[in-house]
């Protein structure tokens, strides 16, 4: 019984959680960074399974997030809601759902798919060149999009507020809070379990020494598309979502700058630490909130005690200073992240105990 | 049916001729040594016969059966393992990890079986956990399997280099310079621990070796080869007798 | 027959300007990649604040010097200072973050972060600091046109094509006649041969982030003066671009930064000249993949054996 109570207390602050949110004890506000931590979770550690145990610097990882941002976005306008471009919905609105989540699992699977253009060059390519590959990738699939007339282009896409609206109209519950906490358990459950198999830990082989890898009996080149078509596929997960909860995607939110959040998330944690991934996503969500609140608070006490001229005022723009410092630090004084490559049992081993998610 | 069967086997690297015109015949159960003065291209051979490099000219036949155009984790699957002259552990994994992760070759699930935990997940993973227990036990390298391998003494690093080559149970060990790095105490204890693995495993044992003392005491049979051609071929006592072997050794000049 | 010949004309023209200021940058990378094995992330960001500093610089020789000297001596005084200023920036960077690390025995990875970030501070800090409006960058000399059958060629384009010319024979000159830069060269092959030829590791390091900062400010000014309005992005995409090109022509080879940086020009005002110039980054990209895929090191790279 004590060996699962770790997954019972996470169980239960779920369903807390989705409590809270029922009878509207939690700010909307609140409940939107709520969301936004786990689409972060997901995103982190994802990324954690290339950069992190596979050991590779891959810098495009909101391509893939973009792939499936967009077409399960496409896919739940076209099939449950009155759509300009679509036409009638495909079937009754009151089904959404029960169709969302496989909604959000095809766009996984296109990202995933995606994720090839990444996975077959890097057989023959490692490091710096595989680098470049996923930025060409980022680029590539933001400036497809773009050119897709049919669903937006640059303008973005919108409409999947309607089939969120739906989903209110059959239930009056938090939807995308249960969505979100469903996709996020899901992604650590398969990493989890991905990177403690015999199978899986291939990948840390690979990142260790990659020649020994292959001589020893490990199929590199299998291993290398399970590892990138994984971690896309997990980030067309969290694209899905994050579409469904703001309800207009634009190309230019996954760009480059979106991939970097989530490399600032896996260095942060520490590379090959899910638990780290995890806080790492959680300590980076609140700290970017926290900073919208304090950044103004030091600009008035600083114009108070004179320390500023009246016409410089600190603005957001800060927060982007302040959070690559942060890692700038790190990386001088502690640069294997929070975690390292250990586990949170490994650092407390006490907590073992309570824990047998294995 | 020789186990091993390289036929005329030439590996150029641009103009360089690394391996020319390379024969050998190895039956089951021999333990022999391939030696030669650096740079001869032993090593090569070694990578051309573990599917690392595909050979320019020539065949390899393992088993009866062709290895061209194999990829080096086929042919290990197939029963060749090797070491390395400079060790190459996973330094940052458990050395548990590292015996077990070489038993890729015979993983029976794929990767959602690893998603769900089947029945055939935790067959598979109970069975190689058990090889890894009973390899790490049969090597006396048990009290050492939660350590990582970059925090052990060199000879112990060699010992679960080796232990990682046996778990994949290879009809054919390949080793490349085993002594390498050694004292001379922990060179007896690896000429003791090459004897043993070879009759208590029953195993096709082919080496690279330096010390002559290691060659001469284990094996039967010798070849050596200088500039990528064979220049001898006998037992330990016709080998020290050849001339050109001294000469290759030695040098030309004599004083 | 004729428009089609000055339509090509003209083309070869725009994307040797372009490839210009690709070649330039992309020289920056190159360099320090060939000698400490590090992609600098920061160097985009190193080509938007030579920019800035070429604005404020010529602002100030307008403001003290326009009436007394005619517009080519101001960009021939803004050019040594504005390439001198940058350089300081590029070499503080070296010294403040990369070095620190390097002393450390830090793993490569950490180094490349942590360029990442120099990056995203030097961007934002500018954002920051310096406002959103974007700076209109003052006109020290008069546009001319010219005339070559039929296409028409500024003064200025001239002047970014010979730039990377001379910058490219100089660099030559560099790593194959001086001392400093064979070193250079021998780093990238030995790092512990160098102090043995009597030249500090330390020295050619910094000079060859004087060598990258000051072509990239180079690049800065002259693309500034070619396209006068700045904003604290603009050195992000053509940074992103100017690196692909780099990877393309081999990264660590001068030869390949330039082949490289020309390609992609010529490449992308290609496809722009038939396509709609929104397909333009895109296919791009996609054929700069598909020859890293055909040829995993690049034009001019040289693989690197594994030695077992």
């Amino acid at each position: 019984m004590q060996k699962h109570t770790f997954t019972i207390a996470l169980f239960l602050s779920c369903l807390g959680l989705v409590g809270l949110a029922q009878y509207n004890w939690l700010d909307q506000y609140i409940l939107t960074v709520i969301m936004f931590m786990g689409i972060n979770i997901i995103l982190s550690s994802s990324l954690n399974i290339i950069n992190g145990y596979m050991g590779e610097f891959a810098c495009g990882h909101a391509g893939f997030m973009c792939v499936g941002a967009y077409v399960s976005s496409v896919l739940s306008v076209a099939i449950f809601a009155k759509d300009k471009v679509f036409g009638a919905p495909m079937l009754p609105p009151d089904l959404a759902w029960i169709g969302f989540p496989a909604i959000i699992l095809a766009g996984a699977l296109v990202a995933a798919l995606t994720g090839l253009i990444v996975a077959l060059p890097s057989f023959k390519t490692r490091g710096d060149y595989l680098a470049i590959i996923t930025i060409a990738a980022n680029y590539m699939v933001i400036s497809a999009i773009e050119n897709m007339d049919i669903i937006g282009g640059p303008r973005g896409f919108q409409g999947m507020k309607r089939v969120i609206n739906s989903m209110y109209d059959v239930a009056d519950i938090p939807w995308m809070l249960i969505w979100i906490i469903i996709g996020t358990l899901f992604s650590i459950f398969l990493i989890r379990r991905f990177v403690t198999s015999t199978y899986g830990k291939g990948i840390i082989a690979i990142s260790q020494d990659e020649v020994a890898a292959e001589i020893m009996s490990i199929n590199t080149n299998k291993m290398k598309i399970s590892a990138f078509m994984l971690s896309a596929g997990l980030a067309g997960l969290a694209g899905g979502l994050f579409a469904h909860v703001y309800g207009y995607v634009n190309p230019q939110s996954f760009s480059i700058m979106k991939s970097t959040e989530c490399m600032v998330m896996v260095y942060l944690g520490g590379m090959g630490s899910l638990s780290g991934s995890v806080l790492s996503a959680i300590i980076f969500t609140v700290l970017i909130e926290a900073l919208r609140f304090i950044i103004p608070e030091v600009d008035s006490l600083m114009h108070s005690i004179g320390i500023l001229p009246d016409s410089y005022e600190i603005s957001q723009v800060w927060k982007w200073v302040i959070i690559p410092m942060i890692l700038f630090f790190l990386m001088q004084f502690r640069p294997e992240g929070i975690f390292g490559n250990r586990e949170l049992p490994d650092s407390f081993p006490k907590l073992r105990k309570f824990y047998s998610f294995k | 049916m020789p186990l091993l069967e390289i036929k005329n086997m030439t590996q150029r690297f641009g103009g360089l001729q690394a391996v020319s015109d390379f024969n050998i015949s190895i039956e089951e159960g021999q333990l022999l040594a391939l030696i030669g003065p650096n740079g001869a291209g032993k090593t090569t051979v070694f990578n051309l016969t573990s599917g690392f490099y595909q050979p320019t000219e020539g065949t390899i036949f393992f088993d009866g059966k062709p290895t061209a155009g194999l990829k080096p984790h086929q042919v290990t699957a197939m029963g060749i393992a090797r070491t390395f002259q400079n060790i190459r552990l996973w330094h940052d994994m458990t050395v548990l990890d590292n015996i077990r992760i070489s038993q890729h070759y015979r993983m029976g699930y794929n990767i959602f079986d690893a998603f769900l935990r089947t029945k055939r997940y935790r067959e598979q993973e109970r069975s190689i956990d058990n090889t890894a227990w009973e390899m790490l036990e049969a090597m006396s390298l048990k009290e050492y399997a939660y350590e990582r391998p970059k925090n052990l003494p060199y000879g112990l690093q060699r010992r679960v280099e080796i232990a990682r080559a046996m778990s994949i149970r290879p009809k054919l060990l390949l080793l490349d310079e085993p002594a390498a790095g050694l004292n001379s105490a922990d060179v007896e204890g690896l000429i003791k621990l090459i004897r043993w693995i070879h009759t208590e495993f029953d195993i096709t044992i082919w080496m690279i070796e330096h010390q002559m003392k290691v060659v001469m005491s284990l094996c039967e049979h010798i070849k050596v080869i200088d500039f990528g051609s064979t220049i001898a071929d006998g037992t330990p006592e016709e080998i020290q007798a050849n001339p050109v072997v001294i000469k290759a050794y030695l040098g030309d000049d004599t004083i | 027959m004729e428009t089609l010949l000055q339509g090509f004309l003209q083309y070869i023209i725009n994307s040797l300007q372009w490839g210009s200021f690709y070649a330039l940058i992309a020289v920056g990378y190159t360099l320090v990649y060939g000698v400490l094995l590090l992609i600098n992330f920061a160097h985009g960001d190193i080509f938007m604040v030579g920019a800035y500093i070429a604005f404020f610089i010529s602002s100030m020789l307008i403001t003290y010097l326009g009436g007394m000297a005619g517009g080519w001596t101001l960009v021939a005084l803004a050019v040594p200072l504005t390439m001198l200023l940058t350089a300081c920036v590029g070499v503080t960077l070296e010294r403040v973050a990369y070095r620190p690390l390097r002393r450390k025995g830090a793993h490569r990875l950490y180094v490349v972060i942590t360029a990442l970030m120099c990056g995203l501070i030097l961007e934002n800090g500018n954002l920051a600091l310096l406002g959103a409006s974007r700076k209109k960058f003052p006109e020290m000399v008069d546009t001319i046109v010219l005339s070559i059958g039929g296409a028409s060629i500024t003064n200025l384009k001239l002047l970014v094509i010979f730039a990377a010319v001379a910058v490219f024979l100089f660099l030559h000159w560099i790593v194959t006649k001086t001392k400093l830069g064979m070193a250079m060269r021998a780093v990238s092959f030995d790092k512990f041969a160098v102090p043995l030829m009597g030249i500090p590791l330390n020295t050619v390091i910094v000079f060859t982030f004087i060598l990258g900062s000051g072509f990239a400010g180079l690049a800065g000014l002259l693309f500034a003066m070619s396209y006068p309005i700045l904003e604290p992005y603009m050195g992000a995409l053509i940074g992103w671009k100017a690196f692909i090109a780099a990877v393309v022509g081999g990264i660590g080879d001068i030869r390949g930064a330039f082949i490289g940086g020309f390609l992609l020009a010529f490449i992308e005002i290609g496809v722009a000249s038939v396509l709609p110039s929104s397909f333009r980054d895109l296919f791009a990209f996609s054929i700069l993949l598909v020859i890293l895929w055909i040829k995993p090191t690049g034009l001019f790279g040289v693989a690197k054996t594994t030695k077992i």
